[in-house]
This record gives structure tokens, sequence and C-alpha cells, in this order.
């Protein structure tokens, strides 16, 4: 294994003071406002920072792991999404062997793809082949009762947990000219801006929010927290283009793009729990929601955000 | 060596049933602890007690005994090592006609012991579209044999998705168990009563009754 990039290791170190505070204003919080755990805020603000270490720990391993490192993160992130959404559908006997195929075959092929960086296949590889060929395993069965709702269900979870998840790695197949060995900083930028826009929403929320901006769909989301949220986060985009192969405004672009897509995808999903009657989406640890949860907004804005970076600014 | 075989087939099922179900224990009605108990379940798979085994606390685990058929568990050698050897269990013969010993008297001498028990009331594997079969009568002789342990229901959701019977696949689940308050006979309790008693118990932990 070669040594990380320095970049990447000012990246992880910033990340990790950040952290660091984050935890001691959390045990400051916890010793003044509640000494024996009973409001409700502080302690809920300390969950979601022991949380955070979990993730960039396991971000952080994957990102120096390199391509091995990411694929693999993400693989495993895909098929803990698949078997959360999976769950949640209504699926019958009759669809065994088309969610066998699901998890045992089309989740390894995509990321197989992505690791050879057959870039031809693997954008059309669930699009097309999964979507044509699914359908054929379930018909084989016979059983016709909401048939088309079910193969619907399958290759809705097929798009979103493996397709557009994948796409995160698939960023480090891009050859972008003067940013050879740095692509891991793609992925960084993008899940920090992502995240970053997640808790800068929430403290404009708290701060200003008045105005609801989907009340039905997620009744804790602002007007006042996501324009905050979006624009504070644009900003620290292009105040992290000098890990990017972009300019500052090259990059704010993009943030707001991904910001835009990651908070939409938010809205996207929470519909779908709401239609399914569930208020997460599994049960990974105990009062923080499932690994959907936690990825829905860089599900949603990976592809978009690879697509353009592919067009901008790839050679290839 | 045969021992240690066991605990390494043990932690690998452990390990996989985490990774197809993620499966979690839901103590609704009482706490995980030492005290001696009959568990009663549902019984949809034959994984079914792997489940409620993988929730139980390790300490726990190693001193609950599932209960299970002998007709499936000692034909072909794996099963008969991980019936007897990896999960300890209780073998009991289903056969009214052929069985030489007496199914009552094999679990008493379990819980006498010191085990807990896992009972299926069921009798058999549900694959009817109905969430539960009525029960056997093997719950009421047991609890009347020994009256002072608890009995727990344990509900155990969304197994029978993931491996239907016929199947041989398993399709990766969200599942869960969930244990209800403890339930006892009461004195002078009829059996119907008694049955009808546990089976709605059991029931009410079915997160669809919630649900409606």
């Amino acid at each position: 294994m070669t040594m990380p990039h320095p970049d990447l290791v000012a990246v992880l170190a910033g990340i990790l003071g950040v952290l660091v505070l984050a935890s001691t204003i959390g045990f400051v919080l916890q010793r003044k406002l509640s000494p024996d755990g009973s409001n409700a805020v502080v302690e809920n603000l300390n969950d979601r920072i022991r949380a955070w270490w979990v993730m960039v720990v396991l971000m952080g391993l994957a990102l120096i792991g390199g391509k091995t490192g990411v694929t693999l993160l993400f693989g495993f992130c895909s098929f803990a999404a698949l078997r959360e959404f999976i769950t949640l559908t209504d699926t019958r006997r009759a669809d065994h062997w088309a969610l066998a195929a699901a998890f045992f075959i089309v989740l390894p092929v995509q990321y197989y793809l992505i690791w050879i960086e057959w870039y031809g296949l693997y954008s059309i590889f669930i699009p097309v082949y999964a979507f044509l060929l699914m359908p054929i395993i379930a018909a084989a069965r016979g059983d016709t009762e909401h048939f088309l709702v079910r193969i619907a269900e399958v290759q809705w979870a097929l798009m979103i947990c493996v397709f557009a998840t994948s796409h995160v790695p698939a960023l480090l197949s891009l050859g972008i000219a003067g940013y050879e060995g740095r692509n891991v900083l793609l992925i960084a930028f993008l899940v920090i801006v992502v995240q970053i826009s997640d808790v800068l929403q929430y403290v404009w929320g708290k701060l200003l929010g008045r105005t609801k901006i989907a009340p039905k769909l997620s009744p804790s989301k602002t007007v006042e927290g996501f324009v905050g949220g979006a624009l504070s986060a644009t900003a620290v985009g292009a105040g992290l283009s000098w890990m990017t192969p972009f300019t500052p405004l090259q990059a704010a672009f993009l943030a707001l793009v991904i910001v835009l897509m990651g908070f939409f995808g938010g809205l996207v999903m929470s519909a779908i729990k709401r239609d399914r009657g569930v208020k997460d989406w599994g049960n990974l640890i105990a009062g923080h929601g499932g690994f959907i949860d936690r990825l829905d907004s860089v599900v949603f804005s990976a592809p978009i955000f690879f697509h353009l970076v592919r067009y901008g600014w790839s050679a290839v | 060596m045969r021992g240690a075989g066991a605990s390494l087939a043990g932690a690998l099922i452990l390990f996989f049933a985490r990774f197809i179900t993620a499966v979690r224990g839901r103590w609704a009605g009482v706490e995980p602890t030492d005290e001696q108990r009959i568990y009663f379940a549902n019984h949809a798979s034959h994984g079914d007690f792997v489940l409620i085994w993988t929730v139980l606390p390790r300490r726990i685990r190693f001193i609950t005994r599932p209960v299970a058929g002998s007709d499936y568990w000692l034909k072909g050698s794996l099963r008969r090592f991980i019936g007897r050897d990896v999960f300890n269990a209780v073998l009991i013969d289903r056969d009214r006609e052929s069985r030489t010993s007496d199914p009552i008297a094999q679990m008493t001498e379990a819980l006498d012991a010191g085990s807990s028990l896992i009972v299926f009331p069921e009798g058999t594997r549900n694959t009817t579209e109905a969430r539960l079969l009525p029960f056997k009568s093997g719950l009421f002789h047991l609890a009347q044999t020994r009256p002072n342990v608890a009995l727990v229901p344990a509900w155990i959701d969304n197994l029978n998705r993931v491996m239907p019977k016929g199947e041989f696949v398993p399709i990766p689940l969200i599942c869960t168990v969930t244990f209800g308050a403890p339930l006892r006979l009461a004195d002078g309790e009829a059996k119907p009563d008694f049955l009808a008693r546990t089976e709605a118990a059991l029931l009410a932990l079915s997160p669809k009754s919630n649900a409606s």
C-alpha cells in the first residue's frame, strides 16, 4: 500500500479536529445541562457525535485503503441498504429467485464492474440488463398478483441502493489531468459537503426555522433551515476547492448541486417511509435509524456529481 | 476437539444470522436476565431458534436449550452436529406411536438441570397464510409440571420471508424478535383457556397486530 496523499491526511486531520471539538462541546453541555441524562436534545446531540466518530473512522480507513477500501465499504453499504429497502416492500414468495439474484448476482457484479472501471457496462448494467432480466425471473414463477408493483419495487431498490450508491466508488475511475492519485478526495468532498449541509440545515433550522417546507413529508425541515444550510454548505464547498480539481467558483456550483440533490433525496426517502408507515429504515444503531437514513442524501447526489465531473473535467 | 468445533460452528452460525437478518431483540415486556424461563415462539423456519439464540446475551445463550424434533435434527451427521453439539438441543420424538421417551419428561429434566428452554408450541412449522397455528397441548403440560418457571412469549418477525419453505437460498431481510411479559399457569386454569391466553399473548407481539 502506498502512503496516503498529504492532502488526504490534511482533510482527515481537519475532520478529527472538528470531531474532537464537537465531543468536547457535547461533554461540557452534558455536564451543565444534562448531568442525569434527562435533557433529550443534549443526549441526542451526543449520540449523534458518537455515531459521527464511527462513520468518520470507517470512512477514513476506507479512503486510506484506496480503491479496495472504498469499493468494499460502499459495496457493504449497498448490501445493508438493499436489505433494509427490500424488508419494507411487498415482495412475495414468487419473488424469491429475483431477490436472490438482486443480492447475490446484481450487487456483486455491479461493484466488480466498478472495480475494473468498465464505465460502458456499469452505467447501464442495472438500468438495462437488470431492468429487463429481473421481471423475467419473477414472471417465470407464474404469480401475477401485484406483479407490476413487485417488479417496480425491486428495480427501484436496486437503482437507489446499488446503482446510485456505486457511483461513489466510481469517482475513483475518473481520469482528471493534473489530479492523478488524488481521486479519493473527490469522495471526501462529496461526503463532507453532504454531511455539513445536513448539520448546517439542522443548526439554521433550530436558530431561525419558522416556515415548514414540506410539513407532510418531513415536519422538522424549514425554509430558513434549508436556505441557510444550502448557502453555508455551498460556501464550505467553495472553501474546500483546494482539495479538488475545481476553481472555488466551480466548487461552489458543484457543492450547490450536491446539496440540492441531497435535500430532495432526503424528502423522497421520507415520502417512502411515510408510505410504508415507518419512522426509520432500519435498526442499525438503536435510535439512529438504518443505513438508508444515513446514506439517502449521498445516494441522490453521487450519480449527478459523478456525471458532472466526468463531462466537465475528466478525459476518460 | 468436538467442543472447539462446536463453538466455532456456533460463532459462524451467529455471524451468518446477523449478516442475513441484522436481527435485533426487542425486550418489550421483560428484561434479559439470568432468571430461568421457557421462551415460547412462533415457528416458520428451521432458523427460528437461531434468531432467538442470537439476540440472547452470550451468558444466557449457553444456558438456553431449544426443543426440536429429533426426526429432523438426527437426520444426517451435519444436522446432528448442529442440533446436538452446537445448540445442545433437547431433541424430542414427535411421533406419538413410535416414541420411547416422553417429551415432557425430557423438557422437565432439562429445566431441573437449570436450563432455560425455547419451545415452539405450534408443534410444527407454520407454512400457511395464518399468522399462528393453534397451540398443541405440550405447553400446557409443561406449565403444569413446572408451574414456577416463567413463560416468555417471543415473536419472530420476517424470518418466513427470508427463507420460505422449499427454498434454500436465504434473502437478506431485517428480522426482529420481540419478547413479551412473562406468563404463568393460573390456579385451576383449564387447558383451552391457558392455550388461548398464551396464543393471544404471542400474537399481540407481532408488529402487524400493532399496525392494524
